[in-house]
């Protein structure tokens, strides 16, 4: 495949023809439905893979790029390119919305048609967002991933799924408008400066605004992510959406949606305004730490596993927060592989769930316990999932976190040291979750009619075990990816703060100096 | 003395004759033809009217001239807005086809009135000359007061019709006295020569003149429905044929927004700083007490009134501004608002039958599971007013409110992005209904005809067109409002 090719654009556009393609499908053939879109997101992976394959890792410059005119004199641009960190995302994006098309095989029963064109859209605002470096084309994608997954969850959800999908919906909404504004302020005055109007980011992080602008800009856009990511105290919407959505939904909002935010700090809140950045460096560590700490211990008291998961979600996002914004190699690097194991194992921690719901039916740690007997199948691959979530060396997990903590220790040791109780918290919570369920004496007499996974389910399964373990036990193939980019943007953002760095003071700064 | 002839120059006038034609044609149709034939008949020569009409509206596009001693202006800001104003009358006649019919309204009239409401708002937008302006104005309302009360034996389409035209004509009078406040501190009616009054100098600022302004504002601001003159809004909506409120909320806001940045653009621009508050204040309250209304209505053609005040809050962001950027602005979003909101009035037309309109929150319950591309098309329609990417209600918004933040309004910004959220949530609730919840009732059989389905796949077309390819449509607007730069 060569170079011309508009592979990215492909990708974007690929679930959106497949979601025409099956809304014109007849309705009552629901084989077919589900096949297509099987056949559409498989075709969609393979697609993906030379991205994989194909990536020049020595570079740490945006690959694929491609850039078309749209709107000119206002220089709104179709601009498209990936780095290491988008690219492994955007790897991410596709080979889990493949798995949440299989998990949702049997689940889905009502409206067919619409829930699988809605996954289909996610996905194009998904690649789409990941994959955007024009600021207006970015935000296009960012507010269009609502609406599939607003009704992904209103539809198909649980019983309190309206409360959860307007809540979802509003929460994100309101951050992601004020980031619009926030747009468009930094877009005049970087106009009015340099006498060049555009949205392309790669120029306008060449901006020099004044601090004070900085900060109210940053805080627009820190907002909207981080009500995403989701961070302490914005946090409240995920538990509920968590809860509420179907299985599938869960996973894409765990593995994906969620690390839009974190995406978003690093492409744009972080390079883009300097000054604030380093001004807020410490604020949002400390908020990443509360809600590592807070995170687990909820996490402890939570009676819903799905609830209990969406609460660990809350946990491992502030590792993720932690590394990202510890600015060292290692801490940066950490955080994004943390984002990949948190697709891969909440993710499957969620399909785990989900399949026992569609057994018995309800989420309640009470109503379980001793279904390793019942289902010994599905406890291996719990195990070996939750040992992943718990970051046992060997699994991706483990990867992941030692590299943040490294990373926050070499930053501020106090940071290393509040993050690393998460880990024990952590390892409380999801074994002791684990022994409730699936050890222990069947209790309940519904629990002994279960039935084991199905091959569907198994097949499922396996191949995120895979990952679990090739991620954890070779990381190098996916960290020598995001290597040049990583070490790239590190050095960029150093020379983009080093102004305001010299003025700063604080721990953060000075440890960060040598 | 001589009494100088007016030239008569009727190759430029041509749009408005063909519509005055159609429209007498029309009514003496209504009292010769046989009644049974008189809709069908009615219509096809309503909408031959307004097509012809638009095919001339077109081809004086680029054309300047000043007719009939200043009285009368050919430019493209008028053009732009003639074309809109015969987009509407062409969208509402499709659907009024069959929605006439079903509602067994009078068809001659209501057609000839239709078209007689069109005329006045092509001569309103097109004349620098408070008189005409004025004349433009009274034809457009009178002809709407009528087809407010076109629904015989409703009492709300009664009440409808004479709320309008009681508030109405309080609120022409305001209009009126303001330009002869106006007329009597500057001795001027042309609103150019007004401008180049106040600049030549000898101008003083009273307060007669300015009072002048502010009774123009709440002319002005009456038939755009902003807050506080919105009072009537809701139940004249909500009373009128629903065909009818479409065309209110569409062409008569369209044209009232033409004749208001016409002439505050062109007399009082040299004042901007002068009335700019004046505005900021009525559009920001417009916003939020639109939106914050729209809230709590359970019946979808009340909360679309509500919602069509909160959209002339967001016009007015842009007008506060005064600058190139915010008045093309203005023209996009209200072009991309008259599809999105003849289309929202479609479907609330199809949910009805005879004599029961169906048009609270409840009837919409379960649409998705019965009728899955009606309930589409109206979350479409839906969630383009609630500015969601990449339907053309976004961009819209987005010129709008970054005309607003080029020009440093970033609290004026901040107010209208915070109320589309609010916006959002209301619109959602239809959503919801539609898709979340399972139907009452029974649904019983839509009357799914070719007229309405037309114009919501217009509508639909429109919308993702404009939102993803915007750049032709704003340089027309751009184009338009060339004249004021």
């Amino acid at each position: 495949m060569d170079q011309t090719f508009p592979l990215l654009s492909t990708l974007i556009f690929l679930p959106l023809a497949g979601a025409l393609l099956v809304m014109l499908l007849p309705r009552r053939n629901a084989l077919l439905i589900k096949v297509s879109t099987l056949l559409l997101t498989l075709i969609e992976f393979a697609l993906s893979l030379p991205l994989f394959f194909q990536f020049n890792e020595k570079t740490a410059a945006m690959q694929f790029v491609e850039q078309r005119e749209w709107y000119p004199e206002w220089g709104i641009s179709y601009l498209l390119g990936i780095d290491g960190i988008s690219m492994l995302l955007v790897m991410l994006t596709t080979f889990i919305t493949v798995l949440c098309i299989l998990c949702s095989w049997e689940s889905i029963k009502d409206k067919i048609k619409e829930y699988y064109v809605s996954f289909l859209i996610l996905e194009t605002a998904m690649i789409g967002a990941l994959c955007a470096l024009d600021l207006v084309l970015f935000y296009i994608f960012w507010e269009l991933m609502l609406i599939p997954m607003y009704l992904l969850i209103g539809v198909w959800g649980g019983p309190n799924r309206i409360y959860a999908a307007v809540k979802f919906f509003l929460f994100t909404m309101v951050g992601s408008v004020l980031m619009l504004v926030a747009i468009m302020t930094l877009y005049f005055h970087f106009g009015r400066e340099s006498g060049a109007y555009t949205f392309n980011v790669f120029e306008l992080y060449k901006a020099d605004l004044p601090a004070a602008m900085q900060y109210w800009l940053f805080a627009a856009f820190a907002l909207s992510f981080a009500i995403k990511v989701p961070m302490f105290p914005f946090h409240t919407w995920l538990p509920d959406a968590h809860t509420e959505a179907p299985t599938a939904g869960s996973v894409i909002l765990a593995a994906v949606l969620l690390k839009m935010g974190v995406y978003g700090f690093l492409r744009f809140a972080m390079p883009l305004f300097p000054a604030a950045l380093v001004a807020s460096t410490a604020l949002i560590s400390w908020l990443a730490i509360i809600g590592i700490v807070y995170g687990a211990v909820m996490c402890i008291m939570q009676t819903d596993l799905k609830r209990l998961i969406a609460y660990s979600s809350v946990s491992h996002l502030g590792y993720v927060m932690l590394g990202i914004f510890a600015l060292n190699m290692q801490g940066f690097q950490g955080g994004i592989y943390q984002m990949l194991n948190h697709g891969i194992s909440t993710g499957g921690l969620f399909l785990i769930v989900g399949m026992i719901y569609e057994r018995r039916h309800t989420r309640m740690i009470a109503d379980f316990g001793g279904l390793t007997k019942v289902m010994p199948r599905l406890a291996v691959f719990f195990m070996i999932v939750t040992l992943s979530s718990i970051a046992l060396p060997g699994t991706n997990g483990f990867v992941g976190e030692f590299l943040i903590l490294l990373g926050a220790f070499r930053s501020n040791m106090l940071y290393g040291v509040l993050a690393s109780t998460g880990v024990i918290l952590g390892a409380v919570y999801m074994l002791w979750m684990f022994q409730r369920v699936m050890f222990g004496k069947i209790v309940r007499e519904e629990n002994r009619g279960l039935t084991d996974l199905t091959k569907r389910e198994s097949a499922i399964l396996c191949t995120i075990v895979l990952f679990v373990f090739l991620m954890g036990l070779y990381p190098g193939a996916f960290l020598r990816k995001m290597d040049a980019s990583a070490a790239g943007y590190l050095k960029f953002l150093q020379a983009r703060t080093a102004v305001y760095a010299a003025t700063a003071s604080g721990p953060v700064r000075q440890a960060e100096a040598k | 003395m001589v009494i100088r002839i007016p030239e008569l120059a009727f190759g430029f006038i041509i749009p408005e004759l063909i519509i005055t034609v159609s429209a007498v044609v029309t009514l003496l149709l209504a009292a010769f033809a046989r009644k049974d034939s008189v809709g069908a008949v009615a219509g096809a020569i309503t909408l031959t009217g307004a097509g012809l009409a638009m095919v001339f509206t077109c081809a004086l596009w680029d054309v300047n001239a000043s007719l009939y001693n200043a009285l009368y202006t050919i430019d493209n800001f008028g053009t732009f807005f003639k074309g809109l104003a015969l987009i509407v009358a062409m969208l509402v006649t499709i659907l009024s086809l069959s929605y006439v019919e079903r509602e067994e309204m009078v068809k001659g009239e209501y057609f000839s009135l239709l078209l007689f409401g069109v005329l006045g708002m092509m001569i309103m937008v097109s004349s620098n000359h408070f008189i005409t302006i004025f004349i433009g104005l009274e034809v457009m309302s009178i002809a709407v007061y009528v087809l407010c009360g076109l629904l015989s034996g409703n009492a709300r389409s009664a009440e409808s019709s004479l709320k309008y035209f009681l508030l109405g004509a309080f609120a022409t009078a305001f209009l009126l006295y303001g330009m002869a406040l106006v007329y009597a501190t500057t001795g001027i009616l042309d609103i150019r020569d007004i401008a180049s009054y106040i600049g030549s100098g000898t101008f003083g600022l009273t307060p007669m003149f300015m009072i002048g302004i502010a009774m123009l504002i709440v002319g002005f601001g009456f038939k755009t429905a902003s807050v506080p003159f919105h009072m009537w809004t809701p139940d004249v909506y909500q009373g009128a044929p629903t065909s009818i409120t479409a065309y209110m909320a569409t062409g008569i806001k369209a044209a009232a927004f033409g004749a208001f940045l016409r002439v505050f653009y062109t007399a009082f621009l040299p004042l901007l700083a002068n009335w700019s508050d004046m505005i900021w204040l009525i559009a920001v309250a417009t916003m939020t007490i639109g939106n914050i209304t729209a809230l709590v209505q359970d019946d979808v053609k009340r909360m679309l009134a509500y919602s069509s005040i909160a959209h002339a809050g967001y016009i007015l962001v842009a007008f506060v501004v005064g600058d190139q950027l915010s008045s093309a602005g203005i023209l996009y979003y209200l072009l991309v608002y008259t599809f999105m909101n003849i289309g929202a009035f479609t479907i609330v037309i199809l949910m009805g039958r005879k004599g029961e309109e169906n048009t609270g929150i409840d009837s919409y319950a379960g649409l998705a599971g019965r009728h899955p591309l009606i309930a589409l098309a109206m979350t479409v329609f839906l969630l383009s007013l609630a500015g969601i990417p990449p339907l053309a209600g976004f961009m819209g918004k987005f010129y709008v409110l970054s005309a607003a933040v080029k020009a440093k309004y970033y609290w004026l910004a901040v107010i209208g992005v915070l109320n589309s959220v609010v916006a959002v949530y209301y619109y959602l609730r239809v959503v919801m209904a539609m898709y979340f919840k399972e139907s009452a009732g029974a649904f019983g059989k839509t009357d799914f005809s070719p007229a309405y389905s037309l114009v919501i796949i217009i509508s639909l077309w429109a919308l993702f067109h404009m939102g993803v390819f915007p750049r032709d449509f704003l340089l027309i607007a751009q184009k338009s409002i060339g004249i004021f730069m």
